[in-house]
């Protein structure tokens, strides 16, 4: 073993409770932030996930400016064999086309402004969770049937239960007077009541006929196994696209810009937080750092007179803070991961937490994930103040005269 | 009460003996105790913030409804009584902010698109306390009576529908027959909202106007009433109790969105949970100074020993040395606190993330909120834990053996 180590090891244990309580600090930071960034992490990933899943999907092909307008006219022409060409064209279900309208729907009692949404009933089921939730009856069939799929808080405030007609008034394409009358075939429970009462599906085959769209729809969904597969997937579909018309690929974070700029808002937040922390952990070093240096004044004048350069002395310090940082690093690392290891499997939760991440698509408990990145970034940027915190005791060695050093008791 | 000064004095200059040591612990303490307040007043400021926007997309802080109203918020739960009958009453209460209002769904219509929208049919005069729109900075005119024959509209919706100042809308809805309600509004103003889906969803009509286009004749969907502070609001709800009979539901704003009532609670857990892992954070070099400071007097403390001093006053003196730390880092941190919320008390803009902002709930514009009980709670939980973490270095250096501490070199 090389001699300075030896020399640091020995110096940090000459005081075994300082070096411990200055060990505990940063393990405790550390353990503090993988908990934290591996929850971070995991919720922010559901969060997107689920977003998406939902109903958006990860890309959408759409005519320039509906993103902003949504306008009846910005449709997307003959999209059901754009749709079908793309489906041959990766080899995957995980595409489907939509169309979008408002209408008034009447019951015989009552009448509620809800979105009417055209689906392709074979393939909507791969870009959203809609379908999955439906508790009565099924998810649309045929693509010309006049059958539509309500929300569970909209039939009972239509007073309507399967089986039962509804009249949907709305404007067609060119701002005609559209009407049809239709079978509720299914009713879908989201859990979020809004949401229940403020989406109806049918399909879009029937939904072209109705609001006379001439074979065009409003844009096509594609969902992808892998979030980072979207830049590539994009630019194939960009290159695909028909010559000639007028279409635009929108990413995800172009749909749904809310979804990145909560998660950045959330993450500025919570790294002032840790940035306290660390400058705290960084605090705590410097001065056990300090108090050992000063304490070791006298001894450091004899090594200094003995011809030790102030230079190594100084590297001698810096060491034994890096093996303070190690020592903590690894130890808050094991204990952070066993930590956020235990939540991964039984969950973690906040009293209030459901009602608040029920907002967000999300679960009431959480399963943060251990990752080697949200194990190590942490605990790398705690390893990296430590070594700072240690170098204004460590330059204050250069100023060390050994006669005068010496005399220190 | 002689030993205690003494102790003090002792315990003060102990304390600067080795200054620097001190300077960092304070620096420590400081930088702690600022982040916990200042950082709670920002959450705090948050959270206030969404729970005004909250408040005044709901708005009011008690409300009255059909019992019904609420799951089926439609034309067919208005409240079973005359307005006027009612509004009198609440004049007679001496109630200041109140309103009551037609509120139903409803679809709008423009030459080129449909929206659903909620429609509330309201009375300009007394609106004007609790709605989120600012009269005067709407662009055009907002509605000048009751029976005014105009409707205002958010920008966004104006740009969606595509219409304008001056331009007429169709408003569709259904009366409590079921028969379709409609009439043609001239857009006489547009709003702008701190929170974007309210101008995509609020339409504001006169009350008088609304009333008769329903066919609902002298009868409202709701009466609110907002009180002096949104954390107490159980006087008025206590004297709306009184003034109502009939059919109806009083409730409280956190009982009418659980969501912000629960953020509310999780908020004051959060602000103690913060308060506490910054001073663990803390403690550790805090105990790690104390430890030192008894260790490098050991000497000396077995000397006052020797000469008489009882262990109670040899703990005393330790832990009004903690003590005297932590009031000072305490009124330097509080201080900080305040002196660096001053200058940003107009409101920080974060309209970067704005609509990350929207999906939290939150508007662009964050006003940190300090309260004088987070500073008082801050101040508190470090003075006590750090009273409890400086026991056990004072009870060590109470139990010195006088003999055994003397010779000790």
């Amino acid at each position: 073993m090389n001699l300075v180590f030896r020399l640091a090891w020995r110096n940090l244990w000459r005081q075994p409770r300082r070096t411990w309580l200055t060990v505990g600090a940063i393990m405790f930071s550390n353990m503090l932030l993988v908990f934290m960034i591996s929850l971070q992490f995991g919720m922010y990933g559901l969060m997107i996930d689920n977003t998406l899943q939902a109903f958006t999907g990860h890309l959408q092909i759409q005519a320039p400016g509906y993103i902003d307008d949504q306008k009846m006219r910005q449709t997307v022409d003959n999209v059901v064999p754009l749709a079908t060409e793309l489906r041959d064209y990766f080899d995957s279900d995980n595409i489907a086309a939509r169309a979008t309208a408002f209408a008034l729907v009447s019951s015989e009692e009552r009448s509620y402004g809800t979105a009417v949404i055209g689906t392709e009933p074979a393939f909507e089921r791969n870009v959203s969770t809609l379908p999955g939730l439906v508790t009565q009856g099924r998810y649309l069939g045929e693509q010309d049937a006049a059958e539509i799929v309500i929300g569970a808080a909209l039939a009972r405030n239509l007073r309507v239960a399967l089986g039962d007609e509804l009249t949907l008034i709305g404007s067609g394409r060119d701002g005609s007077f559209a009407a049809a009358v239709v079978n509720i075939v299914g009713v879908f429970e989201s859990g979020l009541v809004d949401f229940d009462r403020s989406i109806t599906e049918i399909p879009l085959g029937f939904f072209q006929d109705v609001f006379y769209m001439d074979g065009s729809g409003h844009y096509i969904v594609i969902n992808l196994p892998l979030i980072d597969d979207v830049p590539v997937v994009q630019e194939q579909v960009e290159a695909l696209l028909p010559a000639g018309e007028d279409l635009v690929v929108h990413d995800w974070d172009a749909l749904q810009p809310g979804l990145k700029q909560a998660i950045k808002a959330d993450m500025s937040s919570a790294f002032f937080m840790y940035g306290i922390l660390v400058i705290l952990v960084a605090f705590s070093v410097l001065n056990t750092q300090l108090m050992s240096v000063l304490e070791r004044t006298h001894e450091f004048g004899i090594v200094l007179s003995l011809g030790l350069t102030p230079g190594r002395l100084g590297r001698l310090v810096l060491l034994e803070t890096a093996i303070l940082g190690v020592l903590g690093l690894l130890f808050g690392a094991l204990l952070g991961a066993l930590f956020t290891y235990w939540f991964s499997v039984n969950g973690f939760s906040y009293p209030g937490m459901e009602e608040m991440t029920a907002k967000f698509n999300l679960p009431a408990r959480f399963y943060p994930q251990v990752s080697v990145l949200s194990l190590l970034i942490g605990p790398a940027v705690v390893f990296i103040f430590t070594i700072l915190a240690a170098v204004y005791p460590a330059l204050r060695l250069r100023k060390l005269h050994p006669v005068e050093a010496m005399r220190a008791v | 009460m002689h030993m205690f000064v003494v102790l003090a004095r002792l315990a003060w200059r102990n304390l600067w003996r080795n200054h620097r040591r001190t300077l960092i612990m304070l620096a420590a303490i400081t930088l702690g105790v600022w982040a916990m307040i200042f950082m709670t007043a920002l959450m705090r400021g948050m959270v206030s913030q969404m729970i005004a926007d909250g408040i005044s997309a709901l708005p009011g802080h008690v409300q009255v409804h059909h019992p019904d109203y609420r799951d089926d918020p439609s034309i067919a739960n208005l409240i079973p009584r005359s307005d006027t009958e009612l509004s009198a009453r609440f004049v007679d209460a001496g109630f200041v902010k109140w309103s009551s209002r037609v509120r139903v769904p409803a679809v709008i219509t423009s030459e080129y698109e449909s929206r659903g929208v909620t429609l509330l049919g309201i009375d300009p005069d007394s609106e004007r306390d609790l709605t989120f729109v600012d009269y005067d900075a709407v662009e055009g005119r907002f509605l000048s009576a009751s029976d005014d024959s105009g409707v205002v509209i958010g920008k966004k919706l104006a740009a969606t529908l595509n219409t304008e100042i001056g331009k007429r809308v169709v408003l569709m809805s259904q009366d409590p027959d079921n028969d379709i309600a409609d009439r043609g509004f001239r857009v006489i103003g547009l709003f702008e909202a701190n929170v974007q889906s309210f101008e995509e969803n609020y339409l504001f009509a006169g009350k008088a106007t609304v009333q008769k286009m329903l066919r609902i004749g002298d009868q409202v969907s709701e009466f609110v009433v907002l009180g002096e502070d949104y954390r107490d609001v159980d006087a008025e709800f206590e004297k709306v109790l009184q003034l109502v009979d009939g059919n109806v539901e009083v409730k409280r704003w956190f009982e009418l969105d659980p969501y912000l009532g629960t953020m509310l609670g999780v908020m004051d857990g959060f602000v103690l949970v913060w308060i506490v892992v910054i001073f663990l954070a803390l403690s550790f070099g805090l105990v790690n100074t104390l430890v030192m400071a008894v260790f490098e007097r050991v000497r000396e403390i077995g000397l006052m020993l020797a000469l008489g001093m009882k262990p109670i006053n040899i703990l005393g003196q330790i832990i009004i040395e903690s003590l005297l730390l932590l009031a000072i880092g305490l009124a330097l941190g509080s201080a900080l606190a305040w002196a660096t919320v001053q200058p940003i008390k107009d409101g920080i803009d974060v309209s970067i993330v704005s609509e990350g902002m929207d999906m939290w709930g939150m508007s662009s514009v964050l006003y940190p909120e300090l309260l004088l009980s987070d500073v008082v709670l801050a101040n508190v939980v470090v003075l006590v834990l750090g009273f409890l973490a400086s026991l056990s270095p004072a009870w060590r250096a109470s139990r010195y053996e006088p003999i055994e501490a003397i010779t000790k070199v």
